[in-house]
């Protein structure tokens, strides 16, 4: 009977996730899509604690809840203290942990199983794809939180990281076919699989994090689903394959909307020796600076101006004055909108949440398809702390390294003021050729401060 | 060959499982506008933390004697509460914002 009800919970869950997927998927129903979802994985996970058949002790009982509730602690106020500018660092490592929690069921699993080669390629397969989630989101997470600076690169790396996998597949195929079942083995593939995490990430440049995590995160919807398979849970099997499967093709869309193939991602990389030099010997040319003041008499003069935000308003934290500065345009009669590349910022959507939390209008921001055709009629633009999404190199020049990549055509408007704390190139290393146009003034400092005089200014104009 | 055939028979539910939720999973995010890539990303961040429930199945076959696995498996449960009530709060708090106007 027990077992019957279960069923009936695995079922009303898996489709809670099919319908919140679904329904994240639509900007109106999207916050109750994922409400809906977190209440198949509540009934989910109790009913699986309540109708388990079988003895169960007290202390087991006992350390189940205690894990969940320090889960449900910590996890709580993480994810409620961040402040929104570290959210993608934040998923990265949520799904770490998710990567580990396979992992570890792996590293448990196997001594159970120790009869069935079957059982043992499913809990080996679910056990390495975990781990190498559990490093590679690590690794992210240091990289997007700048702990960790540089792609790193050991020589040959495409090469040496290829052989790790190779082994790692031949290594488990061994394990699996000739029966030595040991904890020596066990614990050799688990630390392969960690450093194979580890190698796989690091000489990623932090422009293409997103992507990578997103790959991550179908791993370990995949690394979920062999357990589901181990144990023949639906449940696991369902959300582990519909987020494998709906984690790839979103990886995917990411890396169209970047013009960049997910194999340049994983086995090229941006900035590298050569590629650094060519777009070092573009355009070195004399840059015009233009202060605060100055700029807000300019924009108190136009008509319309188009603001392109960056990870360096992320950054500099500076969602709310710009906002300020919006409304105060706008009380003078110009009209503002704000331009946003679908990869601007470190994750795609990440400009757009940022903005939200400030309380800047839906409609006020426009996608890059939308917007582009309106360059030629504005006044003035603002780029704050970006770079790479309006480099004109992507459409002008083949030898550049994100070349093709689609970006918004700042360059057509009357006026460009670009905000950067310095002239380091952008995150793709490689030098804008925009910052030495007639029509650019750049604007430098950090993107809050800087701001805040540009508001100033403006107030004490009237 | 024989083999092969053994093990689809056997494990012919979940198979079915595992390939029809292939197209569920692409057709479901088929046309999701760039916006909502983060917060989609971070939603189905949370759904995969539904490996605890293996975490979960872990400890419940344990022996209680069996400190190694039930130590494993308590920081199991753990991690994967974490990576469950972390990612639907984010995910929340994301979409949160974007209710705000008006």
């Amino acid at each position: 009977m027990n077992l019957d009800i279960i069923h009936i919970i695995y079922l009303f869950a898996s489709v809670t996730f099919i319908l919140g997927l679904k329904m994240l998927s639509n900007p109106k129903t999207a916050r109750n899509g994922n409400i809906l979802a977190a209440v198949g994985m509540i009934a989910a996970i109790f009913g699986t604690i309540f109708f388990h058949e079988g003895e169960v002790s007290n202390v087991i009982y006992g350390l189940i809840f205690g894990g969940i509730g320090l889960g449900t602690v910590v996890g709580w106020l993480t994810a409620k203290r961040v402040q929104m500018t570290k959210m993608p660092e934040l998923v990265s490592l949520f799904n770490g942990m998710g990567g580990a929690c396979a992992a570890l069921i792996g590293l448990v699993e196997f001594h159970h199983n120790l009869d069935n080669p079957t059982n043992i390629a499913i809990i080996l397969a679910g056990m390495i794809i975990g781990s190498v989630s559990f490093s590679g989101s690590i690794i992210a997470w240091a990289k997007l939180n700048g702990t960790l600076k540089n792609a790193i690169r050991l020589p040959k790396y495409n090469i040496l990281n290829t052989l790790i996998l190779i082994g790692l597949f031949v290594y488990s195929a061994y394990i699996v076919w000739s029966g030595t079942y040991s904890e020596a083995h066990l614990y050799g593939l688990f630390t392969a699989a960690i450093l194979y995490g580890i190698l796989f990430v690091i000489p990623i440049g932090g422009a293409d994090m997103p992507v990578v995590i997103s790959l991550l995160n179908s791993f370990t919807g995949l690394a979920a689903a062999f357990g589901g398979f181990l144990y023949g849970n639906q449940v696991m099997l369902t959300g582990g394959i519909l987020v494998g499967s709906a984690g790839t093709l979103l990886t995917l869309v990411m890396c169209e909307a970047m013009n960049r193939p997910l194999f340049n991602v994983i086995f090229g990389a941006f900035g590298d020796g050569d590629t650094a030099q060519a777009a070092g010997g573009v355009s070195q040319g004399t840059i015009k600076e233009v202060g605060p003041s100055d700029l807000a008499v300019q924009m108190n003069y136009s008509n319309k101006i188009l603001i392109v935000p960056g990870y360096g308003l992320a950054v500099a934290q500076a969602q709310h004055v710009i906002k300020e500065l919006e409304q105060l345009l706008e009380d003078r009669g110009v009209e503002v909108a704000y331009a946003i590349h679908p990869v601007a910022g470190r994750m795609p959507g990440h400009m757009n949440v940022l903005l939200a939390e400030s309380n800047v209008d839906y409609d006020k921001l426009k996608e890059m398809e939308d917007v582009n055709p309106e360059f030629s009629q504005t006044d003035l633009v603002l780029v704050v702390g970006a770079n790479d999404v309006v480099n004109p190199a992507a459409k002008t020049d083949s030898t550049s390294p994100i070349y093709g990549m689609p970006i918004l055509e700042v360059e057509n408007a009357k006026h460009v003021v670009v905000n950067k704390r310095s002239m380091n190139a952008g995150y793709a290393g490689i030098q804008n050729e925009l910052f030495f146009r007639d029509k650019t003034n750049m604007l430098f400092g950090d993107a809050k401060k800087v701001l805040t005089e540009l508001v100033n200014e403006l107030k004490a104009l009237d | 060959m024989n083999e092969i055939i053994e093990f689809f028979t056997q494990h012919k539910d979940m198979i079915f499982i595992v390939v029809l939720m292939v197209f569920v999973g692409v057709e479901v995010i088929g046309k999701v506008p760039a916006v909502l890539h983060t917060p989609l990303m971070s939603g189905a961040n949370a759904i995969h933390g539904v490996v605890v429930v293996g975490a979960i199945i872990v400890m419940l076959n344990s022996e209680p004697t069996n400190y190694i696995a039930m130590g494993l498996g308590f920081i199991a449960v753990f991690l994967g509460t974490l990576n469950v009530v972390g990612g639907f709060v984010v995910t929340d708090r994301m979409l949160e914002m974007f209710k705000k106007k008006k």
